[in-house]
């Protein structure tokens, strides 16, 4: 116990002191997220209006089909994305294997599903009548697409977030397409499991509140969108 | 060629026959007012001329042109041309000013001066900044209204446009209905004020469980020469 204890208040001076690991590792972890993340809204988002907007056949069973993609494993897609961007694969030609930039798209594939999925169902929580309104005085398809994500804004906001949470909290996907290698692609899940398996507790803890903070914040921001 | 015409249409949604082969004829300049009872089909069939629903069967012709079965995008295009103002409208999650302007932004026009002016005619200057969604259900109808008439439309339909409001503003409301078709519009008007009708329209249609039962001039309809002398509900 006296051990974890230590490790506490040594992980809370790592963080006081700005220590240039910690820093450097979250700030890594956030660019790469957040880079993730605004990929999969450029994608998602008008995906799924247009998921949402279209009639076609089969959209109940992608609609199931992306739902059941919610809780895909990171590893899985991790290695889905380690194969793609192999030296053999078909996106080897990029050199995006172990490098930040593979990680944002490994975790971009691994948050669309949630992100298209949470986009639809905000998009049916908009009244059927905005739609009537906004057709009614003139909107083209796309200009209704918008019309409709500008008033489920707060939804769309709270999917983003959703989508961003997972990304920063995931490791299968930074492990295998990032192969942690410290001072590139080492970030804040990749570091905490290497530094546990090393006993260096303090580290591990200080990386683990870090990650903790970052999750509140996320929750707070989305229940202020949710209320 | 009138204007506007409707020709035999039908409409069912699901098993329940909505509309039955309903004609009628709008002009520019003109009111028409279509009456009768709760669930007659008025909604429906302001939404069919509005194009927002595909009728069974029927042409809906706008200049000659039918539109019912047209392309979606002719049928965007003569949306562009219509405006409606629903019965209990709804208000995007936004100031007055950007609910009024939704129509011009969407054709790619900034005046502020119009928006300005129709919040004016409808007796709500100085609302620009509120928030939509927090007016009265009369204040939102007039928005409706405000929002439906900026963009000068060619074709005016409205639901039921003063039943949330009081006296003096639906006085206000109709004085304008009138003004709007002085001003060259055709408009056609769901109503189950006879009054409302009587005093606004230049013809009215008679609607009774889906079907055109009467038409004519209000002298003839409420004058007791009509068909509908005793209306039957």
């Amino acid at each position: 116990m006296d051990e974890i204890w230590n490790g506490f208040w040594q992980a809370l001076e790592l963080i006081v002191t700005l220590n240039p690991v910690v820093m450097e590792i979250t700030i890594r972890s956030l660019s790469i997220s957040l880079a993730s993340v605004i990929l999969a809204s450029l994608i998602d988002i008008p995906l799924g209006g247009l998921i949402e907007f279209r009639e076609f056949r089969g959209k109940r069973a992608l609609l199931n089909l992306i739902q059941t993609l919610y809780s895909l494993p990171t590893v899985t897609v991790g290695l889905l994305v380690f194969l793609l961007l192999s030296r053999s694969g078909p996106l080897g030609g990029l050199n995006l294997l172990f490098s930040p930039a593979g990680m944002a798209l490994g975790q971009t594939v691994l948050i669309t599903p949630i992100m298209i999925g949470l986009t639809v169902s905000a998009l049916r929580g908009v009244s059927p009548q905005i739609r009537d309104t906004a057709r009614s005085l003139g909107a083209s398809e796309w200009q209704l697409i918008a019309t409709v994500i500008k008033e489920a804004r707060h939804a769309v906001i709270a999917a983003v977030l959703l989508g961003f949470g997972r990304a920063i909290s995931e490791v299968g996907v930074a492990m295998m397409v990032g192969g942690n290698i410290r001072g590139h692609t080492r970030v804040l899940t990749t570091a905490i499991a290497l530094e546990t398996s090393k006993g260096n507790l303090e580290l591990s803890i200080a990386l683990g509140i870090i990650l903790l903070s970052i999750s509140l914040l996320i929750n707070l921001a989305l229940s202020r969108f949710q209320g | 060629m009138p204007f506007l015409e409707v020709k035999k249409v039908s409409y069912s949604r699901g098993l329940v026959q909505m509309l039955k082969d309903v004609s009628l004829q709008a002009d520019r300049g003109q009111v028409l007012a279509v009456i009768g009872p709760t669930g007659s089909g008025k909604t429906t069939l302001l939404r069919l001329i509005d194009l927002l629903e595909v009728p069974d069967s029927g042409s809906i012709l706008l200049q000659g042109r039918d539109l019912a079965r047209a392309s979606e995008r002719e049928r965007q295009g003569a949306r562009r041309r219509m405006a409606m103002v629903f019965q209990k409208p709804v208000m995007f999650r936004s100031t007055v000013a950007e609910n009024v302007s939704y129509g011009l932004k969407i054709r790619g026009i900034g005046r502020k001066d119009l928006v300005k002016e129709a919040l004016q005619e409808v007796g709500l200057s100085g609302y620009e900044a509120r928030v939509a969604t927090t007016l009265s259900g009369g204040e939102m109808q007039r928005t409706a209204l405000a929002r439906a008439m900026v963009t000068g439309p060619e074709v005016l339909l409205l639901d039921e446009p003063t039943a949330n409001l009081d006296p003096n503003t639906a006085a206000i409301i109709d004085d304008l209905i009138s003004a709007l078709a002085r001003q060259g519009a055709a408009v056609i008007m769901a109503t189950h004020n006879m009054q409302q009708a009587e005093k606004l329209a230049d013809q009215v249609a008679v609607l009774v469980k889906g079907r055109i039962v009467d038409q004519g001039s209000p002298d003839l309809i409420f004058s007791g020469k009509g068909m509908t002398a005793n209306p039957p509900w």
